[in-house]
């Protein structure tokens, strides 16, 4: 069978993708990797203890609304499905419980969200360092967490999941802020267009000040990081004022900012451009998110971050215009039901450019300066290797494999790949767009030979 | 060291092997996560340089949380849940030592 719409993920943007166009009728076949629906916002919100809900507070909350709308919706829901291949004529594969099948969609919807930025520090791939969605996810599911450790780095995320380590009783050693001082002022500029967000600078600010009352030491204006240790974290270094100083610590979680996971978009031929604002690639796609491919769509901060509400918004807008092109509502019914969901994005989406500007890492800390700095974790590729790779003539990052094997480990340049462009990029003296990325191709995740064999079509043919 | 926020003694729990030894651990927690919990602080070797890795992103983006599960290497550790009489195994030359 041929399904009308076959989406990718489900966090906020494939489950309200989804509920959006059971209502229309369409039939759905939703894939996600985890093992319940809410995406890394959301995780596990059906199944968390009254304690966790409260101390993750009211934003995590916000999605019961969600996951209960998607699953009292007509569709058919695959959990712990990883796709590994889609292509323009819509047919998706995907390895599930050691077995690899074939979907066939009319259309496809990518909603496979954020993933964080690289944060390529000296020491950053040592045990003991994670990041701060690490931590966050540590907490929604299963409720663990440490004390006694170090955050590094700048954006809301950083702010929220310490102060979440604080309502679940935990003590915090220090917060590193790595946010350039010279961005609150420039942030300041976009704060007038931002102003339909003040409730969120407004929350920003009482979780900041939160943090700062329970005495934890907030070092501001970090102008350089590093991991100490040999087999594992035994502390951080920072530069602040030229100055160094240290602190010993056995945990690290590092964060600076979410970027669009792009790997299955780009594999399947979705054209991507550079965002100068974001400072990550993100998909080219109309108003409804529809992309350069006929039956591709993506929704969510896949095509672009946004947050979770803006994702949800997404969702239901790609959902409209899919079932539109399928003759389940005609233009003026889409554009009437689009209309409050375009009004209620563009306030969500007003705060972006604002948050881009203040928490936008510093040069340094997206291309590191540091010659024994990992670029590539998987291929222990360091920055000296690929400035000298780049000083031999290395054209690019797809170039650059073959000089160093950089991006060519199991994470397939998830964790290099925004490094390696605009390291390149700047080690060339040209804007990242000239560079690129790698060239991504299926499958996305690596699969055993054995899971490929058995491919066979889904729904399973009876 | 990862210690639970929630009354541990409350969840249903199953028995798994990490490097031989079982141990206990509450159903519904990742592998990545349960190394964690068990005080493992690295649970791979870089086959690159050797040197020690651990998980790093919890979300299946980074890769480093791979380990052997049930005879298979290269699992990622933070996208599978534990099942009762899981075996897991550290993918370090110098196995058995993972434990900090």
């Amino acid at each position: 069978m041929t399904y009308d719409l076959i989406i990718v993920g489900a966090g906020p943007a494939g489950m309200a993708a989804a509920a959006q166009a059971a209502e229309r009728g369409l039939s759905i076949l939703v894939l996600d990797e985890q093992p319940r629906p809410g995406g890394q916002i959301y995780r596990n919100i059906e199944t968390t203890s009254s304690r966790l809900r409260d101390l993750l507070g009211p934003d995590y909350q916000a999605g019961d609304a969600l996951v209960s709308a998607f699953r009292n919706s007509r569709l058919e829901y695959l959990e712990q499905a990883v796709v590994w291949q889609l292509n323009a004529a819509g047919e998706v594969c995907f390895s599930r419980r050691g077995h690899s099948y074939q979907a066939q969609g009319k259309h496809i919807l990518l909603a496979t969200g954020a993933q964080e930025r690289p944060f390529p520090v000296k020491g950053w791939q040592l045990p003991g360092v994670m990041t701060a969605g690490a931590a966050q996810i540590l907490l929604k599911s299963p409720g663990l967490a440490c004390d006694d450790a170090v955050f590094v780095g700048s954006g809301p995320l950083l702010y929220l999941i310490v102060w979440q380590y604080l309502q679940a009783g935990k003590t915090v050693k220090a917060l590193i802020d790595t946010t350039p001082r010279r961005h609150y002022f420039t942030g300041l500029g976009k704060l007038p267009a931002a102003r339909h967000g003040i409730g969120y600078l407004w929350k920003g600010l009482n979780m900041i000040r939160a943090i700062r009352q329970a005495g934890i030491p907030f070092i501001s204006g970090v102008e350089a990081v590093e991991i100490e240790g040999e087999q594992s974290c035994s502390g951080v270094r920072w530069q602040r004022n030229g100055q160094w100083q240290a602190l010993p610590t056995s945990q690290v979680f590092l964060h600076q900012g979410v970027v669009p996971n792009v790997n299955l978009a780009m594999a399947s031929g979705c054209e991507h451009h550079w965002s100068p604002l974001q400072a990550c690639w993100q998909p080219v796609t109309d108003e409804w998110g529809q992309s350069n491919l006929e039956r591709v769509s993506l929704a969510g901060d896949g095509m672009g971050i946004g947050g979770a509400k803006a994702a949800a918004l997404r969702g239901q807008l790609a959902a409209l215009q899919i079932a539109c092109r399928q003759q389940r509502l005609d233009n003026a019914e889409r554009d009437r039901q689009a209309a409050p969901l375009r009004q209620w994005l563009d306030k969500e989406l007003a705060f972006r450019p604002f948050l881009d500007t203040l928490y936008r890492p510093a040069d340094r800390f997206r291309a590191p300066e540091d010659g024994a700095t990992l670029v590539c974790r998987c291929e222990s590729v360091t920055r000296q290797a690929v400035a000298d790779a780049a000083a031999a003539g290395c054209m690019g990052p797809n170039q650059l494999k073959s000089f160093s094997r950089c991006g060519m480990g199991p994470c397939q340049g998830r964790q290099c790949g925004l490094t390696v462009s605009e390291l390149m990029a700047q080690l060339q003296q040209q804007p990242p767009e000239a560079t690129g990325y790698y060239r991504l191709r299926a499958p996305v995740k690596p699969v055993q030979l054995a899971e490929l064999a058995s491919l066979s079509p889904w729904p399973a043919q009876s | 060291m990862f210690t639970s926020v929630e009354n541990a003694s409350n969840l249903p729990m199953v028995q798994l092997q990490i490097e031989g030894e079982t141990v206990s651990v509450p159903v519904g927690y990742t592998v990545a996560a349960a190394l964690l919990a068990q005080g493992h602080r690295r649970t791979r070797q870089s086959p690159v340089d050797g040197g020690p890795r651990a998980p790093y992103c919890m979300m299946g983006v980074c890769y480093e949380c791979l380990v052997e599960i049930d005879g298979q290497r290269n699992q990622q550790a933070c996208m599978r849940e534990v099942s009762q009489g899981m075996q897991i195994r550290l993918q370090c030359a110098d196995e058995g030592e993972g434990a900090a």
